[in-house]
């Protein structure tokens, strides 16, 4: 069964390669312990002994690449978040990041559909469809674009600013709003988050309140998180020192800020990025249910 | 203490003063968002379900239980009194408690008792009993009724079904895990 699995995984990771590499994007390594991730409110990195951290995202990296000139770029590469493990993560997990200058996250949405069904035909050729939990998703079908206030309001019966407000947020959409998406035949792409939500997004030129970034979901589970990128180096400090006076209210460690990821942020040109789940990926190409069941081993058979 | 962190299945915390086991678990966390952790939990005691979630930050007190071989002495009512032969600690059950045990505690039988600090809320038997039948019919020979079975009391005041050859006074041996006849006990 899991040979099944990883055979599977390797045709996923050649085929997107592969998808990539066609559209000229460069396949790059960044390093993967580095000084300083970006300081978010809800993620603890992986901190060695040297006090150096386990990225949580090639994103800080990724990033000063577009700053120095280059235009399309994708990294496979293993992430780490402390204390992360359930049917849908592990701590170490695999993730797929393409950015892109000059685009916004309309291009992502796109650049999503072509690579979902990319994989699907070619992983699945006979029946080029994901699974999840007894659902079946056609990514040939067309996909369901839905704001965040749009789908609180018509699934989770509640405004999702007083979600935020009373700390239900998390509890909505995880118990009610998720399951409602697993009932789409399509991927659905959830798209306008309120901006506290989006610490390194853009917010929308017509609406400060809501950022550019969108979740992609297939048969309800969270595949991908892309936005258009914010560059503009003070907000983005601002928005470092507030994850911090949340993570020390909340009683949680403050985190070094990368100063010259900030240093360099205001030579990024306008850019998108995003990050996929690749282990994910696999669950749905496989139709696993746990994330158990994509890797060669857990945590917990070490 | 246990956090978050410790939360699987199989652990067994205190919740309102009662032992609970996680019975179901897992982790979800929105993109960007705060970290749950959904737990299903059943009472050790009564056994009821009960869904759970959790924070960050949250934790837990262990529920130690010990589990220790006693024998079965006496009923007085609806109570139900058991001794460790080492330490000659008594303990008291109800019948609520004991559930189906209850069909089967005969004077000395040996059991594994759980103990959640000095209350017993648990029973474990060994899978099979034997126990002597005191009242079923005499099987009428020549019975065309076709019924492969019929109702037998037992020394605990048990009924149960037992095939038609089963006579009174008999030693016959029950699976407990099943309530159902297995055998008879020759000689």
């Amino acid at each position: 069964m899991k040979s099944d699995a990883l055979w599977l995984r390797a045709q996923i990771m050649k085929a997107v390669r592969d998808f990539f590499w066609e559209r000229g994007f460069l396949e790059v390594e960044t390093p993967l312990l580095i000084p300083a991730n970006a300081p978010e409110e809800h993620i603890n990195p992986v901190i060695t002994t040297s006090s150096w951290q386990l990225q949580t995202s090639p994103e800080i990296c990724m990033k000063r690449l577009l700053s120095a000139g280059h235009r399309k770029l994708f990294q496979i590469s293993r992430c780490w978040r402390s204390d992360e493990r359930g049917s849908r993560h592990l701590s170490e997990f695999t993730m797929l990041e393409w950015y892109c200058a000059d685009c916004d996250y309309h291009t992502l949405m796109a650049d999503c559909e072509e690579l979902l069904q990319h994989v699907a035909r070619t992983c699945r050729p006979e029946n080029p469809f994901f699974e999840h939990k007894s659902a079946t998703i056609n990514p040939f079908a067309p996909w369901q674009r839905i704001t965040v206030q749009e789908a609180f309001a018509r699934f989770g019966d509640c405004e999702v600013w007083e979600c935020l407000r009373t700390g239900l947020y998390e509890e909505k959409l995880t118990a009610v709003i998720e399951p409602a998406l697993a009932g789409f035949a399509a991927p659905v792409i959830l798209l306008d988050y309120p901006a506290e939500l989006a610490a390194l997004a853009r917010v929308k030129p017509e609406n400060s309140n809501l950022a550019e970034r969108f979740e992609l979901y297939v048969g309800g589970l969270e595949l991908a998180n892309g936005f258009s990128e914010l560059n503009d180096p003070l907000e983005q400090r601002r928005r470092f020192e507030e994850a911090n006076a949340a993570r020390s209210r909340a009683g949680q460690s403050v985190l070094p800020v990368p100063e010259p990821f900030l240093d360099t942020l205001g030579s990024m040109p306008d850019s998108a990025g995003i990050a996929l789940g690749l282990d994910r990926l696999v669950m749905l190409t496989a139709g696993a249910d746990s994330i158990d069941d994509v890797v060669a081993f857990t945590p917990e058979e070490l | 203490m246990y956090t978050v962190a410790d939360l699987k299945k199989g652990l067994k915390i205190i919740l309102d003063g009662d032992p609970y086991l996680v019975v179901a678990f897992d982790f979800v966390k929105p993109g960007k968002g705060q970290a749950l952790y959904r737990t299903k939990m059943r009472n050790m005691i009564n056994g009821s379900l009960l869904d759970r979630t959790y924070r960050s930050g949250e934790s837990f007190e262990p529920a130690s239980l010990e589990e220790r071989t006693m024998e079965f002495l006496y009923k007085e009512g609806d109570h139900y009194t058991f001794m460790d032969q080492q330490t000659y600690e008594q303990v008291v059950m109800e019948e609520e408690t004991l559930g189906d045990a209850k069909n089967y505690l005969l004077e000395n039988l040996k059991a594994e008792v759980m103990l959640f600090g000095e209350k017993a809320i648990g029973i474990s038997l060994p899978n099979f009993v034997n126990l002597r039948v005191t009242a079923t019919e005499q099987w009428a020979k020549g019975d065309t009724s076709g019924n492969d079975s019929k109702p037998a009391t037992v020394e605990t005041g048990y009924v149960l079904r037992v095939p038609p050859f089963i006579e009174e006074g008999e030693l016959i041996v029950i699976d407990t895990r099943t309530g159902e006849y297995s055998t008879r006990v020759k000689g």
